[in-house]
Protein backbone atom coordinates (compact mmCIF):
# COMPACT_ATOMS: atom_id res chain seq x y z
CA UNK A 1 0.00 0.00 0.00
CA UNK A 2 2.67 2.15 0.35
CA UNK A 3 3.91 2.72 -3.03
CA UNK A 4 0.18 3.83 -3.59
CA UNK A 5 0.49 6.00 -1.52
CA UNK A 6 3.88 7.51 -2.85
CA UNK A 7 2.30 7.73 -5.85
CA UNK A 8 -0.79 9.54 -4.89
CA UNK A 9 0.41 11.98 -2.56
CA UNK A 10 4.12 12.26 -3.96
CA UNK A 11 2.72 15.07 -6.39
CA UNK A 12 1.18 16.87 -4.27
CA UNK A 13 4.23 18.56 -2.16
CA UNK A 14 7.23 16.52 -2.96
CA UNK A 15 7.09 16.05 -6.50
CA UNK A 16 4.53 18.70 -7.83
CA UNK A 17 3.89 18.93 -11.59
CA UNK A 18 3.96 23.08 -11.37
CA UNK A 19 6.57 23.47 -8.72
CA UNK A 20 9.13 20.81 -9.56
CA UNK A 21 8.42 20.21 -12.95
CA UNK A 22 7.27 23.40 -14.48
CA UNK A 23 4.99 21.81 -16.36
CA UNK A 24 1.18 22.65 -17.06
CA UNK A 25 2.09 26.43 -16.51
CA UNK A 26 -0.12 27.77 -19.22
CA UNK A 27 -3.06 27.08 -17.83
CA UNK A 28 -2.20 27.67 -14.38
CA UNK A 29 -2.28 31.40 -15.53
CA UNK A 30 -5.36 31.05 -17.65
CA UNK A 31 -7.96 30.15 -15.67
CA UNK A 32 -7.00 31.17 -11.55
CA UNK A 33 -8.79 34.57 -11.56
CA UNK A 34 -12.01 32.75 -9.95
CA UNK A 35 -12.13 29.84 -8.09
CA UNK A 36 -15.11 28.34 -9.95
CA UNK A 37 -13.19 27.85 -12.93
CA UNK A 38 -10.09 26.92 -11.13
CA UNK A 39 -12.41 23.68 -9.54
CA UNK A 40 -13.74 22.88 -12.71
CA UNK A 41 -10.89 22.47 -15.02
CA UNK A 42 -8.90 20.91 -11.72
CA UNK A 43 -11.49 17.81 -11.55
CA UNK A 44 -11.26 18.40 -15.37
CA UNK A 45 -7.04 17.71 -15.80
CA UNK A 46 -7.34 15.30 -12.96
CA UNK A 47 -10.16 12.74 -14.58
CA UNK A 48 -8.25 13.25 -17.98
CA UNK A 49 -4.91 12.32 -16.16
CA UNK A 50 -6.19 9.37 -14.18
CA UNK A 51 -8.24 8.25 -17.41
CA UNK A 52 -5.76 8.65 -19.81
CA UNK A 53 -2.83 6.81 -18.20
CA UNK A 54 -5.53 3.50 -17.62
CA UNK A 55 -6.66 3.17 -20.71
CA UNK A 56 -2.80 4.23 -22.14
CA UNK A 57 -1.63 1.43 -19.75
CA UNK A 58 -4.25 -0.99 -20.55
CA UNK A 59 -3.17 -1.00 -24.19
CA UNK A 60 0.62 -0.29 -23.64
CA UNK A 61 1.49 -3.82 -24.61
CA UNK A 62 0.36 -3.53 -27.98
CA UNK A 63 1.26 -0.04 -28.71
CA UNK A 64 3.94 0.02 -31.73
CA UNK A 65 6.43 1.93 -30.44
CA UNK A 66 6.62 3.76 -33.94
CA UNK A 67 3.44 5.32 -33.41
CA UNK A 68 3.42 5.63 -29.35
CA UNK A 69 3.40 9.09 -29.03
CA UNK A 70 0.39 9.41 -31.57
CA UNK A 71 -1.33 6.91 -30.05
CA UNK A 72 -1.27 8.44 -26.61
CA UNK A 73 -2.44 11.77 -28.22
CA UNK A 74 -5.51 10.25 -29.55
CA UNK A 75 -6.58 8.54 -26.77
CA UNK A 76 -6.08 12.09 -24.36
CA UNK A 77 -8.04 14.21 -26.81
CA UNK A 78 -10.69 12.05 -27.00
CA UNK A 79 -11.19 12.14 -23.20
CA UNK A 80 -10.89 15.79 -23.57
CA UNK A 81 -13.43 16.14 -26.19
CA UNK A 82 -15.98 13.96 -24.05
CA UNK A 83 -15.12 16.40 -21.12
CA UNK A 84 -15.99 19.47 -23.07
CA UNK A 85 -19.10 18.04 -24.33
CA UNK A 86 -20.02 17.17 -20.52
CA UNK A 87 -19.38 20.37 -19.48
CA UNK A 88 -21.20 22.39 -22.19
CA UNK A 89 -24.08 20.09 -21.54
CA UNK A 90 -23.78 20.38 -17.71
CA UNK A 91 -21.33 23.28 -16.24
CA UNK A 92 -22.25 25.99 -19.22
CA UNK A 93 -21.46 29.48 -17.75
CA UNK A 94 -18.18 27.50 -16.50
CA UNK A 95 -17.14 26.21 -19.62
CA UNK A 96 -17.80 29.69 -21.36
CA UNK A 97 -15.12 30.71 -19.11
CA UNK A 98 -12.96 28.21 -19.44
CA UNK A 99 -13.51 28.56 -23.28
CA UNK A 100 -9.87 26.99 -25.16
CA UNK A 101 -8.57 26.20 -22.20
CA UNK A 102 -10.07 22.51 -21.74
CA UNK A 103 -9.47 21.69 -25.28
CA UNK A 104 -6.13 22.64 -24.52
CA UNK A 105 -5.65 20.18 -21.94
CA UNK A 106 -4.82 17.61 -24.78
CA UNK A 107 -1.12 19.47 -25.18
CA UNK A 108 -1.14 20.10 -21.27
CA UNK A 109 2.46 18.36 -20.54
CA UNK A 110 1.68 16.81 -17.57
CA UNK A 111 -1.17 14.41 -19.15
CA UNK A 112 1.18 13.79 -21.50
CA UNK A 113 4.32 13.53 -19.76
CA UNK A 114 2.57 10.69 -17.39
CA UNK A 115 1.18 8.79 -20.16
CA UNK A 116 5.17 8.48 -21.05
CA UNK A 117 6.56 8.14 -18.44
CA UNK A 118 4.92 6.30 -15.91
CA UNK A 119 1.45 4.48 -18.16
CA UNK A 120 3.58 3.02 -20.52
CA UNK A 121 6.01 0.86 -17.97
CA UNK A 122 2.95 0.55 -15.17
CA UNK A 123 -0.02 -1.83 -14.56
CA UNK A 124 -3.58 0.09 -15.50
CA UNK A 125 -4.27 0.64 -11.88
CA UNK A 126 -0.96 2.26 -10.97
CA UNK A 127 -1.29 4.52 -13.51
CA UNK A 128 -4.88 5.67 -12.49
CA UNK A 129 -3.60 6.18 -9.00
CA UNK A 130 -0.45 8.10 -10.73
CA UNK A 131 -3.36 10.44 -12.80
CA UNK A 132 -5.04 11.25 -9.48
CA UNK A 133 -1.78 11.57 -7.81
CA UNK A 134 -0.70 14.39 -10.72
CA UNK A 135 -3.81 15.85 -10.47
CA UNK A 136 -4.25 16.58 -7.18
CA UNK A 137 -0.67 18.27 -7.28
CA UNK A 138 -1.67 20.15 -10.29
CA UNK A 139 -4.90 21.21 -8.31
CA UNK A 140 -3.16 22.06 -4.83
CA UNK A 141 -1.45 24.66 -6.84
CA UNK A 142 -4.42 25.79 -8.62
CA UNK A 143 -6.36 25.88 -6.13
CA UNK A 144 -3.71 28.29 -4.35
CA UNK A 145 -3.05 30.25 -6.84
CA UNK A 146 -7.48 30.63 -7.19
CA UNK A 147 -7.33 31.21 -3.40
CA UNK A 148 -5.55 34.03 -3.65
CA UNK A 149 -6.31 35.89 -6.79
CA UNK A 150 -9.82 35.87 -6.10
CA UNK A 151 -9.56 37.54 -2.63
CA UNK A 152 -6.76 39.63 -3.71
CA UNK A 153 -8.56 40.45 -6.72
CA UNK A 154 -12.37 40.70 -6.19
CA UNK A 155 -12.40 40.27 -2.38
CA UNK A 156 -14.56 37.14 -3.04
CA UNK A 157 -14.38 33.65 -2.76
CA UNK A 158 -16.45 31.26 -5.03
CA UNK A 159 -17.91 34.75 -5.67
CA UNK A 160 -19.19 35.18 -2.05
CA UNK A 161 -17.70 38.34 -0.82
CA UNK A 162 -15.20 37.67 2.02
CA UNK A 163 -13.77 41.70 1.68
CA UNK A 164 -16.20 44.21 1.19
CA UNK A 165 -14.75 46.33 -1.65
CA UNK A 166 -14.76 50.20 -1.87
CA UNK A 167 -16.97 49.67 -5.10
CA UNK A 168 -19.60 48.17 -3.34
CA UNK A 169 -19.37 50.61 -0.09
CA UNK A 170 -16.77 48.52 2.06
CA UNK A 171 -13.39 49.00 2.69
CA UNK A 172 -11.13 46.70 0.40
CA UNK A 173 -9.61 48.43 -2.58
CA UNK A 174 -9.37 45.18 -5.01
CA UNK A 175 -5.77 44.56 -6.25
CA UNK A 176 -6.32 44.40 -10.43
CA UNK A 177 -2.98 43.05 -11.51
CA UNK A 178 -4.39 39.79 -9.39
CA UNK A 179 -6.90 39.43 -11.92
CA UNK A 180 -4.53 39.38 -14.95
CA UNK A 181 -2.66 36.01 -15.81
CA UNK A 182 0.95 38.15 -15.31
CA UNK A 183 -0.14 37.72 -11.61
CA UNK A 184 0.28 34.35 -11.15
CA UNK A 185 3.63 33.65 -12.65
CA UNK A 186 4.62 36.16 -9.68
CA UNK A 187 3.01 33.73 -7.23
CA UNK A 188 4.06 30.56 -8.50
CA UNK A 189 7.74 32.07 -8.29
CA UNK A 190 6.72 32.91 -4.60
CA UNK A 191 5.36 29.55 -3.89
CA UNK A 192 8.03 27.75 -5.48
CA UNK A 193 10.58 29.74 -3.95
CA UNK A 194 9.01 29.31 -0.04
CA UNK A 195 8.31 25.08 -1.14
CA UNK A 196 12.59 25.23 -1.82
CA UNK A 197 13.14 26.93 1.59
CA UNK A 198 11.39 24.16 3.38
CA UNK A 199 12.32 21.06 1.07
CA UNK A 200 15.89 21.59 0.57
CA UNK A 201 16.09 18.60 -1.57
CA UNK A 202 13.91 20.36 -4.56
CA UNK A 203 16.66 23.00 -4.85
CA UNK A 204 18.50 22.36 -8.30
CA UNK A 205 22.20 22.58 -9.30
CA UNK A 206 23.89 25.71 -10.60
CA UNK A 207 24.22 24.53 -14.36
CA UNK A 208 27.12 27.08 -14.55
CA UNK A 209 28.45 29.71 -11.86
CA UNK A 210 28.57 33.16 -12.84
CA UNK A 211 32.23 34.19 -13.02
CA UNK A 212 33.42 36.72 -10.23
CA UNK A 213 33.69 40.27 -11.57
CA UNK A 214 37.24 40.69 -12.69
CA UNK A 215 37.32 44.63 -13.26
CA UNK A 216 37.55 45.46 -9.89
CA UNK A 217 33.61 45.96 -9.27
CA UNK A 218 33.11 49.57 -8.83
CA UNK A 219 30.54 49.31 -11.09
CA UNK A 220 27.53 48.88 -9.27
CA UNK A 221 28.92 51.50 -6.55
CA UNK A 222 28.90 54.10 -8.33
CA UNK A 223 25.60 53.85 -10.03
CA UNK A 224 24.44 56.88 -11.50
CA UNK B 1 2.40 -10.82 -36.49
CA UNK B 2 5.52 -8.75 -34.00
CA UNK B 3 4.59 -6.02 -32.13
CA UNK B 4 6.45 -3.17 -34.44
CA UNK B 5 5.78 -4.45 -37.74
CA UNK B 6 4.14 -2.65 -40.16
CA UNK B 7 1.09 -4.35 -40.11
CA UNK B 8 0.60 -4.48 -36.62
CA UNK B 9 1.07 -0.77 -36.42
CA UNK B 10 -1.38 0.15 -39.06
CA UNK B 11 -4.17 -2.07 -37.35
CA UNK B 12 -3.36 -0.75 -34.24
CA UNK B 13 -3.83 2.67 -35.46
CA UNK B 14 -7.29 1.57 -37.68
CA UNK B 15 -8.61 -0.26 -34.48
CA UNK B 16 -7.95 2.94 -32.15
CA UNK B 17 -9.43 5.89 -34.98
CA UNK B 18 -12.61 3.90 -34.79
CA UNK B 19 -12.53 3.41 -30.73
CA UNK B 20 -11.87 7.26 -30.18
CA UNK B 21 -14.53 8.14 -33.02
CA UNK B 22 -17.40 5.89 -31.59
CA UNK B 23 -16.30 6.95 -27.54
CA UNK B 24 -16.60 11.07 -29.12
CA UNK B 25 -19.34 11.02 -31.40
CA UNK B 26 -21.38 9.40 -29.06
CA UNK B 27 -20.72 11.75 -26.26
CA UNK B 28 -21.18 14.88 -29.12
CA UNK B 29 -24.48 13.34 -30.44
CA UNK B 30 -25.94 12.61 -27.17
CA UNK B 31 -25.10 15.56 -25.07
CA UNK B 32 -25.92 18.11 -28.09
CA UNK B 33 -29.83 18.47 -27.41
CA UNK B 34 -28.81 20.03 -24.15
CA UNK B 35 -26.50 21.77 -25.37
CA UNK B 36 -28.23 23.81 -27.83
CA UNK B 37 -31.20 24.76 -25.08
CA UNK B 38 -27.99 25.83 -22.90
CA UNK B 39 -27.26 28.08 -25.35
CA UNK B 40 -30.37 29.51 -26.37
CA UNK B 41 -30.83 30.50 -22.55
CA UNK B 42 -28.00 31.91 -22.77
CA UNK B 43 -28.71 34.48 -25.69
CA UNK B 44 -32.12 34.81 -24.05
CA UNK B 45 -30.92 36.27 -20.91
CA UNK B 46 -28.32 38.41 -22.06
CA UNK B 47 -31.30 39.61 -23.83
CA UNK B 48 -33.02 39.75 -20.83
CA UNK B 49 -30.82 41.33 -18.77
CA UNK B 50 -29.55 43.90 -21.11
CA UNK B 51 -32.99 45.11 -21.78
CA UNK B 52 -33.23 45.60 -17.57
CA UNK B 53 -36.66 43.23 -17.90
CA UNK B 54 -34.26 40.43 -15.56
CA UNK B 55 -31.76 40.71 -13.14
CA UNK B 56 -29.57 37.74 -13.57
CA UNK B 57 -30.06 36.31 -10.38
CA UNK B 58 -33.34 35.40 -10.65
CA UNK B 59 -33.44 34.21 -14.07
CA UNK B 60 -34.28 30.54 -14.09
CA UNK B 61 -34.92 28.70 -17.47
CA UNK B 62 -38.42 28.56 -16.27
CA UNK B 63 -38.62 32.39 -15.73
CA UNK B 64 -36.85 32.85 -19.47
CA UNK B 65 -39.23 30.97 -21.19
CA UNK B 66 -42.31 32.58 -19.71
CA UNK B 67 -40.67 35.99 -20.08
CA UNK B 68 -39.96 35.59 -23.97
CA UNK B 69 -43.71 34.59 -24.58
CA UNK B 70 -44.01 38.09 -24.99
CA UNK B 71 -40.55 39.09 -27.05
CA UNK B 72 -41.03 38.90 -30.96
CA UNK B 73 -37.74 38.12 -33.29
CA UNK B 74 -38.42 40.22 -36.03
CA UNK B 75 -35.45 40.87 -38.95
CA UNK B 76 -34.40 44.71 -40.00
CA UNK B 77 -32.95 45.51 -43.23
CA UNK B 78 -30.78 48.23 -42.01
CA UNK B 79 -30.53 50.07 -45.12
CA UNK B 80 -34.29 50.82 -45.95
CA UNK B 81 -35.42 49.97 -42.03
CA UNK B 82 -38.06 47.34 -43.58
CA UNK B 83 -38.67 44.46 -41.62
CA UNK B 84 -37.84 40.91 -43.26
CA UNK B 85 -38.41 37.12 -42.59
CA UNK B 86 -35.64 36.39 -40.56
CA UNK B 87 -34.23 32.44 -39.32
CA UNK B 88 -34.48 32.63 -35.43
CA UNK B 89 -30.62 30.79 -35.73
CA UNK B 90 -29.53 33.88 -37.34
CA UNK B 91 -26.26 35.02 -36.05
CA UNK B 92 -24.77 38.35 -36.31
CA UNK B 93 -21.02 36.64 -36.34
CA UNK B 94 -21.61 34.98 -38.90
CA UNK B 95 -23.57 37.25 -41.40
CA UNK B 96 -20.91 39.90 -40.89
CA UNK B 97 -18.63 36.96 -42.13
CA UNK B 98 -20.84 36.24 -45.30
CA UNK B 99 -20.28 38.41 -48.58
CA UNK B 100 -23.94 37.80 -49.63
CA UNK B 101 -25.28 38.54 -46.10
CA UNK B 102 -23.30 42.01 -45.18
CA UNK B 103 -21.14 44.49 -46.71
CA UNK B 104 -18.11 45.81 -46.08
CA UNK B 105 -17.26 49.14 -44.03
CA UNK B 106 -15.35 52.00 -45.49
CA UNK B 107 -12.67 53.54 -42.72
CA UNK B 108 -15.25 57.00 -42.14
CA UNK B 109 -18.42 54.91 -41.67
CA UNK B 110 -17.09 52.31 -39.45
CA UNK B 111 -17.26 54.47 -36.44
CA UNK B 112 -17.49 51.52 -34.51
CA UNK B 113 -14.91 49.62 -36.43
CA UNK B 114 -16.42 46.79 -36.98
CA UNK B 115 -15.31 46.22 -40.57
CA UNK B 116 -18.23 44.33 -41.61
CA UNK B 117 -21.62 45.03 -41.28
CA UNK B 118 -24.57 42.27 -41.60
CA UNK B 119 -27.30 43.64 -44.12
CA UNK B 120 -29.57 42.08 -41.62
CA UNK B 121 -29.70 42.60 -38.35
CA UNK B 122 -32.21 40.93 -35.38
CA UNK B 123 -34.24 43.06 -33.07
CA UNK B 124 -36.66 41.52 -30.07
CA UNK B 125 -39.71 43.59 -29.61
CA UNK B 126 -40.46 43.10 -26.09
CA UNK B 127 -44.91 43.58 -25.56
CA UNK B 128 -46.64 44.10 -22.98
CA UNK B 129 -49.66 41.76 -22.22
CA UNK B 130 -52.17 43.37 -24.67
CA UNK B 131 -49.97 43.27 -27.18
CA UNK B 132 -48.48 46.81 -27.56
CA UNK B 133 -44.49 47.23 -28.27
CA UNK B 134 -43.39 48.12 -24.84
CA UNK B 135 -39.84 48.00 -25.70
CA UNK B 136 -37.08 47.55 -28.80
CA UNK B 137 -34.15 45.49 -28.18
CA UNK B 138 -31.32 46.60 -30.22
CA UNK B 139 -28.18 44.21 -30.56
CA UNK B 140 -24.98 46.44 -31.08
CA UNK B 141 -21.42 46.07 -31.32
CA UNK B 142 -18.16 47.79 -31.63
CA UNK B 143 -14.42 47.68 -30.90
CA UNK B 144 -12.85 48.64 -27.37
CA UNK B 145 -9.35 48.64 -26.68
CA UNK B 146 -8.72 45.15 -26.78
CA UNK B 147 -11.76 43.30 -28.01
CA UNK B 148 -14.96 43.41 -29.72
CA UNK B 149 -17.95 44.25 -27.31
CA UNK B 150 -21.35 42.20 -28.39
CA UNK B 151 -24.27 43.68 -26.29
CA UNK B 152 -28.11 44.81 -26.59
CA UNK B 153 -29.57 48.30 -26.10
CA UNK B 154 -32.82 48.68 -25.03
CA UNK B 155 -35.35 51.85 -26.34
CA UNK B 156 -38.43 52.85 -25.09
CA UNK B 157 -41.25 52.69 -26.79
CA UNK B 158 -40.52 56.29 -28.18
CA UNK B 159 -37.45 54.66 -29.70
CA UNK B 160 -35.50 57.57 -27.96
CA UNK B 161 -35.39 56.84 -24.13
CA UNK B 162 -33.05 53.75 -23.24
CA UNK B 163 -34.40 51.33 -20.98
CA UNK B 164 -31.33 49.92 -20.41
CA UNK B 165 -27.73 48.53 -22.00
CA UNK B 166 -25.40 45.73 -21.35
CA UNK B 167 -22.58 43.83 -23.06
CA UNK B 168 -22.19 39.95 -23.02
CA UNK B 169 -19.36 39.24 -24.44
CA UNK B 170 -16.18 41.59 -24.60
CA UNK B 171 -12.14 40.75 -23.33
CA UNK B 172 -11.82 44.39 -22.06
CA UNK B 173 -9.47 44.86 -18.78
CA UNK B 174 -10.88 43.90 -16.08
CA UNK B 175 -11.50 46.48 -13.38
CA UNK B 176 -11.10 49.25 -16.10
CA UNK B 177 -12.66 48.90 -18.93
CA UNK B 178 -14.05 45.69 -18.05
CA UNK B 179 -16.46 47.55 -15.80
CA UNK B 180 -18.66 48.32 -18.27
CA UNK B 181 -20.71 44.89 -16.40
CA UNK B 182 -20.67 46.74 -13.03
CA UNK B 183 -24.56 47.12 -12.26
CA UNK B 184 -23.96 50.72 -10.83
CA UNK B 185 -22.49 52.07 -14.32
CA UNK B 186 -25.20 50.41 -15.49
CA UNK B 187 -28.30 52.06 -13.68
CA UNK B 188 -26.80 55.64 -14.92
CA UNK B 189 -28.33 54.34 -18.10
CA UNK B 190 -32.20 54.10 -18.03
CA UNK B 191 -33.92 57.16 -18.95
CA UNK B 192 -31.35 58.58 -20.86
CA UNK B 193 -32.01 59.89 -24.32
CA UNK B 194 -30.19 58.64 -27.76
CA UNK B 195 -31.28 61.39 -30.47
CA UNK B 196 -31.64 65.08 -30.35
CA UNK B 197 -33.49 66.80 -33.94
CA UNK B 198 -32.64 63.15 -34.96
CA UNK B 199 -28.99 63.08 -34.52
CA UNK B 200 -27.75 60.63 -32.13
CA UNK B 201 -25.93 62.35 -29.71
CA UNK B 202 -25.95 60.11 -26.78
CA UNK B 203 -21.71 59.83 -25.68
CA UNK B 204 -19.69 58.71 -22.21
CA UNK B 205 -17.98 61.91 -21.13
CA UNK B 206 -15.54 62.20 -18.05
CA UNK B 207 -15.71 63.60 -14.79
CA UNK B 208 -19.24 62.55 -14.28
CA UNK B 209 -22.65 63.92 -15.08
CA UNK B 210 -24.96 66.54 -12.76
CA UNK B 211 -28.17 68.27 -12.95
CA UNK B 212 -26.35 71.00 -14.37
CA UNK B 213 -24.42 69.58 -17.36
CA UNK B 214 -25.44 70.84 -20.62
CA UNK B 215 -27.54 68.07 -22.42
CA UNK B 216 -27.33 65.82 -19.14
CA UNK B 217 -30.12 63.77 -20.47
CA UNK B 218 -27.42 62.12 -23.45
CA UNK B 219 -24.62 62.19 -21.43
CA UNK B 220 -23.69 59.15 -18.85
CA UNK B 221 -20.14 59.05 -16.57
CA UNK B 222 -17.63 57.26 -18.74
CA UNK B 223 -15.82 54.47 -17.15
CA UNK B 224 -12.94 55.14 -14.51
CA UNK B 225 -9.45 54.44 -16.19
CA UNK B 226 -10.80 53.14 -19.35
CA UNK B 227 -10.49 56.05 -22.05
CA UNK B 228 -10.59 53.88 -24.79
CA UNK B 229 -13.28 51.28 -23.59
CA UNK B 230 -16.02 54.64 -23.24
CA UNK B 231 -14.74 55.82 -26.30
CA UNK B 232 -15.39 52.26 -27.92
CA UNK B 233 -18.74 52.25 -26.33
CA UNK B 234 -20.34 56.17 -27.48
CA UNK B 235 -18.58 54.98 -30.82
CA UNK B 236 -20.95 52.03 -31.18
CA UNK B 237 -23.59 53.59 -29.69
CA UNK B 238 -23.64 56.51 -32.13
CA UNK B 239 -22.60 54.26 -34.71
CA UNK B 240 -26.03 52.20 -34.65
CA UNK B 241 -27.82 54.82 -33.72
CA UNK B 242 -26.72 56.52 -36.55
CA UNK B 243 -27.87 56.42 -40.69
CA UNK B 244 -25.56 53.25 -41.30
CA UNK B 245 -27.32 51.34 -38.22
CA UNK B 246 -30.86 51.32 -36.70
CA UNK B 247 -31.28 55.01 -37.74
CA UNK B 248 -33.88 54.49 -40.51
CA UNK B 249 -35.57 51.86 -38.72
CA UNK B 250 -36.37 53.81 -35.41
CA UNK B 251 -37.10 57.04 -37.74
CA UNK B 252 -39.79 54.62 -39.59
CA UNK B 253 -40.93 53.08 -36.31
CA UNK B 254 -41.60 56.50 -34.51
CA UNK B 255 -43.85 57.98 -37.51
CA UNK B 256 -45.59 54.70 -37.68
CA UNK B 257 -46.16 54.71 -33.89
Amino acid sequence: MSETKKVLLGPIFSNNPIALQILGICSALAVTSNLKTTVTMCIALTLVTACSSFFISCVRNHIPSSIRIIVQMTIIASLVIVVDQFLKAYAFQTSKQLSVFVGLIITNCIVMGRAEAYAMKNGPVMSFMDGIGNGLGYSAMLLSLGVIRELLGSGKLFGVTILETIADGGWYMPNGLMLLPPSAFFLIGLIIWGLRAVKKEQVEQDEYKIAPNTTGGSAHSHGQ
Amino acid sequence: MHKDSVQRTLLVAFLLCVVCSIVVATAAVSLAPVQQANQLLDKRKNILVAAGLAKPADLTAEKVDELFQNIELKGVELATGEYVDIDPDYSIQEAAKDPELSHKLSAEEDQADIRRQPNVMPVYLAKTEDGQIDKIILPVHGYGLWSTLYGFLALEADANTVAGLGFYSHAETPGLGGEVDNPKWKAQWPGKEVYKDGEPIVELVKGGVSEQTPNADYKVDALSGATLTSRGVTNLLQFWLGEDGYGPYLKKFRQES
